[in-house]
């Protein structure tokens, strides 16, 4: 009796893992903190109450998870199928770069078809591009991360080469300046292939909400591709498929399911998902393509996938967590003068990652060692 | 066109290109070798690459900032091995952790100690080839060999002392044995006596002490300057390189001057071809999936390599 009791209390442990490693990377920033000659207690205390003390707050960590969730999902959902998709960077930059494209050429078309039809950009942009580590793994068996990384730097070639060929037209201001764009960008797409922002549904429940905030219905998207994913991995064949494979992918080919289809099938998904970032980029946000060096979503989604265990709902829940710290950790930016650089932020979500991996292993080693005695 | 392209300098420039994925690559075959899979080779390259730059502006010395990036490589590589080997945890994950640490760290301290992201290097390490007297005047195939072969930095000549050490460390000496065995059959080794948790701290060490060793090359000589994620992926193609050298020291440096050419001829072609200059860039990553491709079948990685040792196996 005893020994259930501690067994359920350890999987209880289990559970909230992620809490405690975030807790000790909260403790690890403050000794960063610390040692920089800062106050650990004003940092996280500005930190904090900007972030979720107010609907401003709130509103924008939701507008930094929203990315994250779908980066998060790519990581999580190829998971599942045992392969590891960091090619996250490589397939939102071609979904977002296509979802642009659709958004600024197809300016004739009406909202109703316009807007489906960029997230359907997105998506398929993503889904190709994480096609060929996909093809490349089922096929010939070689190894999932080094391609997906390389993937990634092809794919910011490509859009650079891209955004050159559809450049936006100089302003009069920059003709009457003679200057160049400073990061090249594309067109502004279409009005009508622009998702409105929270604002207006939380005026229309006499919500009081500033109107300034960027949080978009690609927050909405978000959580609705988090349900989708739950749905496809726990409630359709496919994504018993696709566990089955995860799991053992010998056990699973012997009970007939085809390991290749379904790791090809897993990438693809994985990877529309992570295309999907384009809807609130530039659906939701810039309205426009902008080339820039790697923001990173794509490897974040790593870490918030990890935090999350690989289950859309923690997934969405450590996404969050993370827009609040990136969000926090920009005004603590603000606050203390560049003292406290961002980065900071990208750091203890390092070390958050580590400590999942490490009290993950210790918590499982326990409980086998006390399932031996009972 | 092609005779502007293919000349001595080009190869000298190719080799000066290979180096830093050599030594990463070497860092990969060390680690693999004793049975733990090292993605974390690109944040130690980054990390040695800024902590190179940092401290020889600091300490005016250029080898001071080369020994720092090299225990910068050492502590990072400390810290996969606690996660892998002590703790057991999943290496690719540890690895991500690494390059992520890396990426946010270097542009910390750089903003914190320099206010900037992009830090110029303000003390060269010498080139010795330069300094040679003038032998071989009027002769074209000396003047060429002196340039690919004696016009590098002394980095480049370690470079080499370290393939062959490492050769000889990894197939003549019974440590090389020892750490062999320990990627391939861990149980047979444990059985025999080897202790595999040091030699596998041993081997994840030595694989971060080269990769920020590569990173000081990349920054200070190839460079001359730090700036935010640098490393551009070498970490990466030096594991390509690694696989494509079917996990040996020599076989890992002819596919880093692989790599190194087709990276000497994209930055050539650069200007020069009437091919857009974001296609040139994509060059050495579409040789690292080509590489990768042509190499499955062909290339064995150790039987144990990614697989944690768990003593009790019942």
């Amino acid at each position: 009796m005893n020994n259930i009791k501690k067994y359920n209390y350890f999987i209880f442990i289990e559970k909230i893992t992620p809490l405690i490693a975030v807790l000790l990377a909260l403790l690890v920033g403050s000794v960063v903190i610390l040692l920089i000659g800062e106050d650990p207690i004003f940092v996280y205390k500005t930190l904090f109450s900007n972030a979720i003390g107010n609907r401003d707050g709130w509103g924008n960590v939701l507008f930094r998870a929203t990315p994250l969730i779908f980066t998060g999902l790519t990581v999580a959902f190829a998971f599942r199928c045992g392969l590891f998709n960091i090619g996250g960077e490589g397939q939102m930059y071609i979904g977002t770069f296509l979802a642009a494209w659709v958004g600024f050429t197809f300016t004739d078309l009406p909202a109703l078809i316009l807007i489906p039809l960029c997230v359907l950009a997105a998506a398929a942009g993503g889904a190709l591009w994480a096609a060929v580590p996909g093809i490349l793994k089922a096929k010939m068996g070689v190894h999932e991360v080094i391609i997906t990384i390389m993937m990634n730097w092809i794919a910011s070639s490509l859009t650079f080469y891209l955004v050159l060929v559809y450049k936006a037209p100089a302003t009069e201001d920059m003709k009457a300046a003679g200057v160049q764009q400073m990061i090249p960008h594309t067109s502004e797409i279409a009005e009508a292939a622009r998702l409105p922002r929270l604002y207006h549904i939380f005026k229309f429940f006499n919500i009081d909400f500033p109107s300034y905030n960027q949080v978009n219905v690609s927050f909405l998207i978000a959580i609705g591709i988090a349900i989708l994913a739950y749905y496809i991995l726990w409630k359709t064949n496919l994504g018993y498929e696709i566990r089955a494979v995860g799991y053992s992918p010998l056990a699973a080919e012997y009970g007939g399911i085809s390991v290749s289809r379904n790791i090809i099938l897993a990438m693809m998904i994985s990877g529309a998902f992570a295309g999907l970032v384009g809807t609130n980029e530039v659906m939701g946000f810039k309205y426009r393509w902008r080339q820039e060096l790697f923001t990173n979503l794509g490897f974040n989604g790593i870490a918030v996938a990890l935090l999350g265990k690989n289950h859309p709902l923690g997934v969405v829940l450590a996404a969050i967590l993370f827009g609040i710290l990136n969000y926090g950790g920009a005004i603590v930016n603000i606050y203390t003068e560049g003292r406290i650089p961002r980065e900071l932020i990208m750091v203890l979500q390092a070390v958050i990652v580590i400590f999942v991996v490490i009290s993950d292993e210790l918590v499982k080693r326990i409980i086998r060692r006390r399932r031996k005695i009972a | 066109m092609l005779g502007d392209i293919l000349n001595a300098q080009f190869i000298a420039s190719s080799i000066r290109v290979a180096t830093p994925l050599a030594l990463a690559g070497l860092g990969g075959v060390f680690s693999e070798k004793s049975g733990v899979v090292n993605i974390g080779l690109e944040g130690m390259i980054l990390t040695g690459a800024f902590a190179a730059v940092a401290v020889t502006n600091f300490a005016q010395n250029p080898w001071v900032g080369v020994l720092a990036a090299v225990l910068v490589g050492i502590f990072l590589g400390l810290i996969h091995a606690i996660t892998c080997v002590t703790f057991k945890a999943n290496q690719i994950v540890s690895g991500v952790a690494i390059n992520l640490f890396a990426s946010g760290i270097t542009i910390f301290f750089s903003w914190l100690l320099f206010g900037e992201t992009q830090i110029m290097v303000k003390t060269n390490l010498p080139i010795w080839g330069l300094f040679l007297p003038n032998i071989g005047e009027g002769s074209t195939f000396v003047r060429n060999m002196i340039v690919i072969f004696a016009h590098h930095s002394p980095l480049v000549y370690l470079t080499i002392i370290i393939f062959v050490l490492s050769h000889i460390i990894i197939y003549k000496t019974p440590f090389g044995l020892r750490l062999r065995s320990v990627g391939e059959y861990p149980q047979a080794a444990d059985t025999m006596g080897v202790n595999i948790v040091n030699m596998r701290y041993i081997a994840v060490i030595t694989s971060g002490a080269l990769a920020g060793l590569a990173g000081s090359f990349l920054s200070l000589e190839q460079a001359h300057f730090f700036v935010k994620e640098m490393s551009g992926g070498r970490g990466f193609i030096a594991l390509a390189a690694m696989i494509f050298g079917k996990w040996t020291p020599f076989g890992t440096a002819g596919a880093a001057l692989l790599f190194g050419l087709g990276e000497a001829l994209a930055i050539r072609l650069q200007g020069v071809a009437a091919v857009p200059v974001q296609f040139i860039n994509m060059v050495p990553y579409l040789l690292a999936i080509f590489v990768l491709v042509s190499a499955v079948g062909r290339a064995v990685p150790p039987a144990a390599s990614g697989v944690p040792y768990e003593k009790e196996i019942i």
